[in-house]
C-alpha cells in the first residue's frame, strides 16, 4: 500500500498525466458528440459513439510510457531504487497505479462517450442491447489498463521516452496493419497481433469492423474472451521480462 | 560504518573500480578523494546497490544496501542533485521519498527548514539553481535522520556561504557520532572538511589515512639550490642519501633542510646563488601522488615554446590506455 501511495504522489505531482487525461477526455467525448451532432440519425451507431477510442488509446499509451521513461530521463529512478531497493515491488506498484488510472479514466470516458450521443440524438439506435454491445462499451477500460501495462513494460526495457513512444505508436498504427502485406502468412500473423486481439474482444458480435484502421477480414482463431486473455497474457509476459531486466541491470 | 572488500566494477572494457577495500568509521568525516574519473561516483553507486559489483562486496553496518528495510532511515545519500523531476515541487519530491520509507509527513517541513528551502518549497525543482538543488538533495538525504550520510561532490555549484554551511553541517553530523562519507576531487576542500581520507586513482586505493598524515606525506618539504659547481654538491647529497633532481638550472633536494644543504655546499666548495626551503602546495602534492592514476590527461598543455613562453596547443583529453 505504501508503494502504491508513493507512485500515486509521483504520478499526480507532475503535469503531464493531467494534460494527457484531459486530452483523452476531449478526444473520447468530443469526437462522440461531434459525430452525433453532424451525422444523420441513420448513420449513427455504437461504433460512431466510441469512435474516439483509438485516438484515446494513443494518448494513454504515451502517458503510461512517459510515467516510467521520465524517471530514467531525470534520474528519479535512482532516487526511487535508493529509497526502495526492491525494484520489482516499486515497478509493480507503478504499473498498478498507472494501469488503474488509465483503466478507470477509459471506463468513465467510454460510458460518457456512450451516453452523450443518446442525449443529442434520442431517436437514433445508440443503446447497447446485447451482451456483445455491452462488452464493447465496458471492455474499453480493461483494454486500456492492459495497454498501459504493455507501455510501461516497453518503457522499462528501452528507458527512453522517444524510443518507447516510437515503438508503441509504430507498432499499433503500422506494424499491426501492415503485416497483412506479407504473402501467405500475413493474415495469420495479424490474427496474433496484440491489439488486433484486444479489438476483437471489444467488437466481436457488434457488427463493427474490428482492428485499428478498420476492416479486419476473415475469422480469428479465438473468441472475444480468448482475445482478452491473449492480450492480457502478452501484457503480463512483457511486464515479467521488464521486471527481470530491471532487477539485474545497473540502474 | 561502511566496509568495502575487494570491490570491483567493470563496465565493458573499462575497469571503473579495481579491487578496492576500505573502511569508513562513524564519528568522523571521511573524505573520498580522487581525480575526476577515478571511480568515486561508481563506488558510491555500488554502496547504494544501484550497480552490481563485478566482484567483491560493500556493506553498511554489516548489511548489503539492498537488504536494508526502509534504507533512508539508515543511509542518507546525495549522489546527484539533479535526480528530481523538474516539474515536481520540492515539497512533493520530499513527500514521496518520505512516504516510501514511512517517514512522518511533518519531517518534510523540518528538513526543508533545516536546509533553508521553506520559502521555495512549492516551487518546481526545475527552476532551482544548482545551489538550491544541492540543498534539496541534502534535505532528501536527511529525511530519515540516518546514521550514515554520503555526499558526492556536495560543494559543486555552491556559493562560498553554502560551502561553509555544508562543511560545518557535515562536521556537526560526524560529531553526533554519525558516519559521514564525502567525495571530492579537491584536496584543499577535503583538508578543511575531512578527518580521515580514502584516496583513489583509476579505481585503485592509493592511501587510507588521516587527513593530516596525508597532507604531511604529500606536501613533503624540499630545498631549492642554484649556484655554480652543483655537480659536486649533487654527488655529495647523493652520498648523504638524498635524491636530487635538476630542474631549470636549479637543484631540488626533497626531504632535506637548508642547514644540511648549506653545510654540504661549504664542505664541497660550491658557490650558492640561492638556497630556499620549499613546501609544495597541497594540490601539487596530490597530483604528484595520483599522476599515474589519472584517467584523463590533457595533452599538449606542457609544451614549452621556443621563445621561452608556454604555448598551449589544442588540448586533447584522451583516455590513457593502461
Amino acid at each position: 500500500m505504501t508503494l502504491l501511495a508513493v507512485e500515486r504522489i509521483k504520478l499526480f505531482s507532475t503535469r503531464s498525466p493531467w494534460w494527457c487525461l484531459a486530452l483523452t477526455a476531449v478526444l473520447m467525448l468530443g469526437l462522440s458528440a461531434l459525430i452525433a451532432g453532424l451525422a444523420s440519425t441513420a448513420e449513427l451507431s455504437l461504433a460512431t459513439s466510441l469512435a474516439g477510442r483509438g485516438f484515446a488509446l494513443m494518448v494513454l499509451l504515451v502517458m503510461a510510457a512517459i510515467a516510467i521513461t521520465n524517471e530514467y530521463r531525470f534520474g528519479t529512478i535512482r532516487a526511487t531504487f535508493t529509497a526502495v531497493p526492491n525494484r520489482t515491488a516499486v515497478l509493480l506498484a507503478k504499473t498498478v497505479v498507472v494501469a488503474l488510472v488509465v483503466g478507470i479514466a477509459g471506463e468513465v470516458l467510454a460510458l460518457g462517450a456512450y451516453g452523450i450521443p443518446q442525449l443529442i440524438e434520442p431517436n437514433a439506435d445508440l443503446v447497447a442491447n446485447t451482451s456483445d454491445e455491452w462488452r464493447f462499451v465496458l471492455g474499453i477500460g480493461p483494454v486500456y489498463a492492459l495497454s498501459a501495462v504493455i507501455a510501461i513494460a516497453v518503457g522499462v526495457l528501452v528507458r527512453q521516452t522517444a524510443a518507447a513512444i516510437s515503438i508503441l505508436l509504430v507498432w499499433v498504427l503500422l506494424v499491426e496493419n501492415l503485416v497483412v502485406l506479407i504473402p501467405r502468412v500475413g493474415d495469420d500473423i495479424r490474427s496474433w497481433m496484440p491489439w488486433v486481439a484486444s479489438d476483437h474482444f471489444l467488437t466481436a458480435g457488434t457488427g463493427v469492423p474490428g482492428g485499428e484502421g478498420g476492416g479486419f477480414p476473415g475469422e480469428l482463431p479465438y473468441g472475444p474472451w480468448g482475445g482478452l486473455a491473449y492480450f492480457a497474457g502478452i501484457a503480463v509476459a512483457l511486464l515479467v521480462i521488464a521486471l527481470v531486466v530491471a532487477e539485474r541491470r545497473d540502474a | 560504518m561502511i566496509e568495502a572488500r575487494g570491490l570491483t566494477k567493470r563496465y565493458g572494457s573499462t575497469l571503473a573500480v579495481d579491487d578496492l577495500s576500505f573502511t569508513v568509521e562513524p564519528g568522523q568525516v571521511t573524505g573520498f578523494l580522487g581525480p575526476n574519473g577515478a571511480g568515486k561516483s561508481t563506488t558510491m553507486r555500488l554502496i547504494l546497490g544501484l550497480d552490481r559489483p563485478t566482484a567483491g562486496e560493500v556493506t553498511l553496518d554489516g548489511k548489503h544496501y539492498r537488504q536494508l528495510h526502509d534504507p533512508l532511515r539508515m543511509v542518507g545519500a546525495l549522489l546527484d542533485a539533479k535526480w528530481t523531476h523538474p516539474n515536481r515541487s520540492a515539497r512533493s519530491h520530499l513527500r514521496w521519498l518520505a512516504r516510501s520509507n514511512k517517514i512522518a509527513r511533518k519531517r518534510v517541513d523540518e528538513v526543508l527548514e533545516l536546509v533553508g528551502l521553506t520559502a521555495v518549497a512549492d516551487k518546481r525543482a526545475g527552476q532551482f539553481s544548482l545551489g538550491m538543488a544541492q540543498r534539496l538533495g541534502i534535505a532528501g538525504a536527511l529525511l530519515g535522520d540516518p546514521r550514515v550520510l554520503m555526499f558526492d561532490e556536495p560543494v559543486n555549484g555552491l556559493d562560498p556561504e553554502g560551502i561553509v554551511w555544508i562543511r560545518r553541517f557535515m562536521q556537526a553530523r560526524a560529531a553526533e557520532g554519525r558516519t559521514v562519507f564525502v567525495s571530492s576531487h579537491l584536496l584543499s576542500e577535503m583538508s578543511l572538511t575531512a578527518d580521515h581520507l580514502v584516496v583513489i586513482g583509476r579505481g585503485r586505493l592509493i592511501a587510507q589515512c588521516t587527513t593530516q598524515e596525508f597532507v604531511e606525506r604529500a606536501s613533503q618539504a624540499s630545498v631549492r639550490v642554484r649556484g655554480r659547481n652543483l655537480d659536486a654538491l649533487s654527488r655529495a647529497l647523493a652520498d648523504a642519501g638524498y635524491q636530487t633532481q635538476f630542474t631549470e638550472e636549479a637543484l631540488t633536494v626533497p626531504g632535506a633542510t637548508t642547514d644540511e644543504v648549506g653545510e654540504l655546499a661549504a664542505a664541497h666548495g660550491a658557490v650558492l646563488h640561492e638556497l630556499t626551503a620549499q613546501r609544495g602546495s597541497l594540490e601539487e602534492a596530490f597530483m604528484q601522488l595520483t599522476k599515474e592514476d589519472v584517467e584523463y590527461h590533457a595533452r599538449g598543455l606542457d609544451v614549452a615554446g621556443t621563445d621561452g613562453t608556454r604555448q598551449v596547443d589544442t588540448v586533447v583529453a584522451q583516455e590513457v590506455t593502461k
